[in-house]
């Protein structure tokens, strides 16, 4: 609609003027724009990313988010030169996006009837991601309470990668979740946290870019597409550019 | 009751690249043209600028620019006794949606056909015999040659400005291009990309190894261009975010960049977007189109009728409107009759990764474009004798990385675990040594019997109609020639110097999960005879001479290379007929 204001041409004009008769039967317009004599524009009209809050758990129970960094730091363990999941961000990151619209399976097909289908046809659950993790946290927690009498992020580093190596293999079962599959999720959605720009929560400080040699959201190699086997110097760019917005 | 609005001479419906083009020409003849798009409108200024564009979790993983599922989807199984289920989130291929289409957020690799592939059961008969054939392979010819193409690939070339090395001009093959490709009337608009070091090494091991390496054509600019309607894109600046992306740049041929700024002026063209079309409406003798219902972004149901109805969305949507319009008799694989969603076909593709020594080798792989690349032909079409093979079909190879956004190109070699301490060392001592060339192997599928395009009984849209049923599977054929084509690419990628190969081969069952091409092609096919095809040579309904169905919709089987030219060409020989010769006596151009 706000397009069709900024159009109103001689084609448009022309245009209503001959339905005229027409629309005098209708109470509405059509709903989306007509584009003609030239290109929809309008100032500020730009759709960035929002900017991610900062502050408590937007998805998680504090104990939730106490798993979640654990998890991520087992994931994504510290080394003497880049943070751990935990310190750069992934467990936010992965918090912020149960959140919003991938948490709630915004946008994807989610009429019935669900049936169990082959691994090759996809997700067919009723759950989104939010339900998956708030139902798959709880039982990894009901596990290990039941095996070492303690919650996931209380074990030592050795019990809990023994405890993710027996997901990964499906050794270890969870209680109503399909452990195996919800732990490569988790892997999946906390390695995305880490290389996701830092708007998104994880990557704090673009440590993962740093870590790998990736120069971030730059935008003209003209000068280094022909400079082959030479590492390129510049240190990674985020979306908001610098280092220090992020913080 | 839907409202009427006023009559067009033409409706367009969808509005891609085929919808652009046929637009355009269309207007050049004086015609009133409305065109409808389900999706809005996009440009670099306000959907991906460069502040924000490069952003891998938003528009590669969470699939900002393309169609949303809840709006349309479809279902799927492998084989006929298997019950469907409905493709919740998108995976084996990425359905567009807006203003420019796929065009927006492609590759832009722009390859031409081989002769042979137009004449292909011919082709294939003629030289190894029909019995070499699998008997349920329903492959055929197009009902059109290369040569008759080749004028319509150069213009749709020139209108993008294409960057390439021409490897056969006049007959004359040239140094440096590809030594197969049909003859081309002029040499590239603008000269090939310039290639960063993993893909000059590849083109270095591959001429080694007594191949004809050449640089893949590319929409993505090697220089400044201005096309035939004035308009000007920028050179290419290597970013690495084409595909999934828009160019921030003007450096991407689109239907944005190329065609709208000039179209939009033109007093007898209008286009509305986020208007999605929902029935090609008939006369009473089934004959003839009237228009189209469209609803629009509220829920209102519009009706706008033309004289001249132009089907031009993406390849599936184009079967599945035809579907739900009763235009054309469905295909039904036991009685093997009917037409409508025959021959349905993918892309067979593979890739093998290489890991380098890091002290050796330093790709710096974030440098690239959608359609950079160093690549081979001698293993494409019937380039080869398959006598020895026991199977048809084949693809082109090469490294045709595009970039190394880092969620989906932190590679680790085999045997790393997948995550934890060792894993994170692997991802910093790899990424910038790795060769990761995506569709590194780009292989044919051709069509069978039993891999077609129906409407599902039980799923339904948002509109309450079924939804489009996708039986898919890939056949011995296809994973024989995979398997040849891959071991070949991964013998090159070991010369360029790889300590250790990934070597990933496209195998059964066919997975709706795994991001494979959107080269979706066929259900609504051209041929010679409408027992066997929806559309003659000139795209033309057999059944509805006044509608033309546009895109890959048209192909009767897949060939080795992406597919986008071969649309944008076949677009301008459909607009050249309708030009020429529907418009001066309407009514059907090729006896049946």
């Amino acid at each position: 609609m706000e397009r069709s204001k900024s159009t109103s041409t001689a084609v448009r004009r022309r245009e209503l003027l001959a339905g005229a008769a027409m629309l005098l039967f209708s109470a509405t317009t059509v709903r989306a724009a007509t584009i003609a004599a030239q290109l929809p524009w309008t100032p500020n009209a730009g759709n960035p990313p929002p900017r991610m809050k900062l502050g408590s758990w937007e998805f998680f129970t504090g104990e939730e988010g106490r798993t979640m960094e654990a998890l991520a730091d087992r994931i994504i363990p510290v080394d003497s030169e880049t943070p751990g999941g935990k310190n750069s961000g992934c467990a936010v990151f992965v918090d912020r996006q149960l959140a919003g619209p991938y948490g709630r399976q915004e946008g994807l097909y989610t009429r019935p009837p669900f049936q169990t289908g082959a691994k090759n046809q996809g997700h067919q659950s009723e759950k989104g991601p939010a339900q998956e993790y708030r139902e798959g946290l709880a039982a990894l927690d009901r596990a290990c309470k039941g095996e070492f009498g303690k919650s996931f992020a209380d074990l030592s580093d050795n019990d809990k990668d023994a405890v993710l190596k027996g997901l990964e293999s499906g050794e270890v079962k969870l209680q109503g979740v399909e452990g195996k599959s919800f732990f490569a999720q988790i892997v999946r959605d906390v390695q995305m946290g880490f290389f996701a720009d830092p708007i998104y929560g994880g990557n704090r400080d673009m440590v993962a870019w740093k870590m790998i040699g990736y120069p971030g959201a730059r935008y003209n190699y003209l000068d280094w597409i022909g400079r082959h086997n030479e590492r390129f110097p510049l240190p990674p760019v985020s979306m908001t550019g610098s280092a220090q917005w992020t913080r | 009751m839907a409202r009427r609005l006023p009559k067009k001479d033409v409706v367009i419906v969808g509005f891609g690249w085929t919808g652009a083009i046929m637009a355009n020409e269309l207007t050049d003849e004086g015609l009133e043209v409305i065109a409808i798009e389900r999706g809005p409108w996009r440009d670099a200024p306000t959907d991906f600028p460069p502040s924000y564009m490069q952003d891998e979790l938003r528009y590669r993983v969470r699939h900002e620019l393309f169609l949303r599922p809840d709006q349309l989807t479809f279902s799927f199984r492998n084989r006929m006794n298997e019950t469907a289920l409905p493709i919740r989130s998108w995976g084996a291929f990425m359905p567009p949606n807006g203003v420019g289409g796929g065009g927006v957020h492609w590759n832009a690799e722009m390859w031409r056909f081989l002769p042979s592939d137009f004449v292909l059961r011919t082709h294939l008969t003629e030289r190894y015999g029909a019995s070499f054939l699998p008997g349920d392979m329903t492959i055929q010819d197009w009902g059109i040659t290369y040569d008759e193409l080749e004028p319509f690939y150069d213009r749709f070339e020139y209108l993008c400005g294409t960057s390439g090395t021409a490897g056969n001009l006049k007959g004359k093959l040239q140094e440096g291009g590809n030594p197969f490709e049909g003859p081309r009337s002029r040499p590239y608009p603008t000269p090939a990309q310039a290639q960063p070091f993993s893909h000059t090494l590849f083109g270095k091991a591959a001429r080694e190894l007594g191949y004809k390496p050449f640089p893949q054509p590319s929409g993505n600019l090697s220089q400044a261009y201005t096309n035939p309607l004035g308009l000007r894109l920028g050179p290419c600046t290597y970013c690495g975010f084409c595909e999934w992306f828009g160019c921030s740049n003007y450096s991407k041929a689109s239907p944005q960049t190329t065609i709208l700024p000039y179209l939009v002026r033109k007093p007898n063209f209008a286009l509305r977007d986020k208007s999605e079309v929902v029935r090609i409406n008939l006369d009473r003798s089934g004959k003839r189109a009237t228009g189209v219902t469209f609803v629009d972004s509220s829920g209102e149901e519009w009706e706008q009728q033309a004289d001249l109805v132009i089907l031009s969305a993406y390849a599936l949507f184009n079967v599945q409107l035809l579907l739900h319009s009763n235009i054309g008799r469905p295909y039904e694989p036991i009685s093997n009759t009917g037409v409508v969603g025959r021959n349905y076909t993918h892309q067979t593709v593979s890739t093998v990764n290489g890991f380098f020594d890091n002290k050796k080798f330093n790709f710096n792989p974030f440098i690239g474009s959608g359609s950079i690349g160093m690549c081979i032909d001698e293993f494409n079409g019937d380039n080869f004798d398959h006598g020895p093979h026991g199977f048809v079909g084949g693809g082109y190879v090469g490294q045709v990385q595009t970039g190394a956004r880092p969620i989906e190109s932190t590679l680790v070699p085999p045997g790393t675990p997948k995550w934890g301490a060792d894993w994170k060392k692997a991802v910093k001592e790899n990424y910038l040594s790795t060769v990761k060339p995506g569709s590194g192997v780009h292989g044919s599928f051709y069509a069978y019997r039993d891999i077609y395009l129906d409407l599902d009984p039980a799923y339904r849209d948002r509109f309450g109609r079924p939804l489009m049923r996708i039986t898919m599977d890939l056949k011995e054929n296809e994973i024989k020639q995979n398997k040849f084509l891959t071991d070949k690419f991964a013998e090159i990628i070991k010369a360029m110097g790889a300590e250790k190969l990934a070597v990933q081969y496209r195998k059964a069952p066919y997975d709706i999960t795994v991001y494979q091409t959107t080269h979706l092609n066929g259900g609504a096919v051209m041929g010679t005879d409408p027992k066997t095809s929806v559309l003659n040579r000139y795209l033309q309904s057999w059944d509805v001479p006044n509608l033309f169905v546009l895109g890959a919709s048209a192909f009767p089987q897949n060939p080795g290379y992406n597919p986008t030219l071969t649309v944008g060409a076949l677009a301008f020989w459909a607009a050249d007929a309708i030009r020429n010769q529907y418009l001066r006596n309407p009514g059907r151009l090729v006896d049946a």
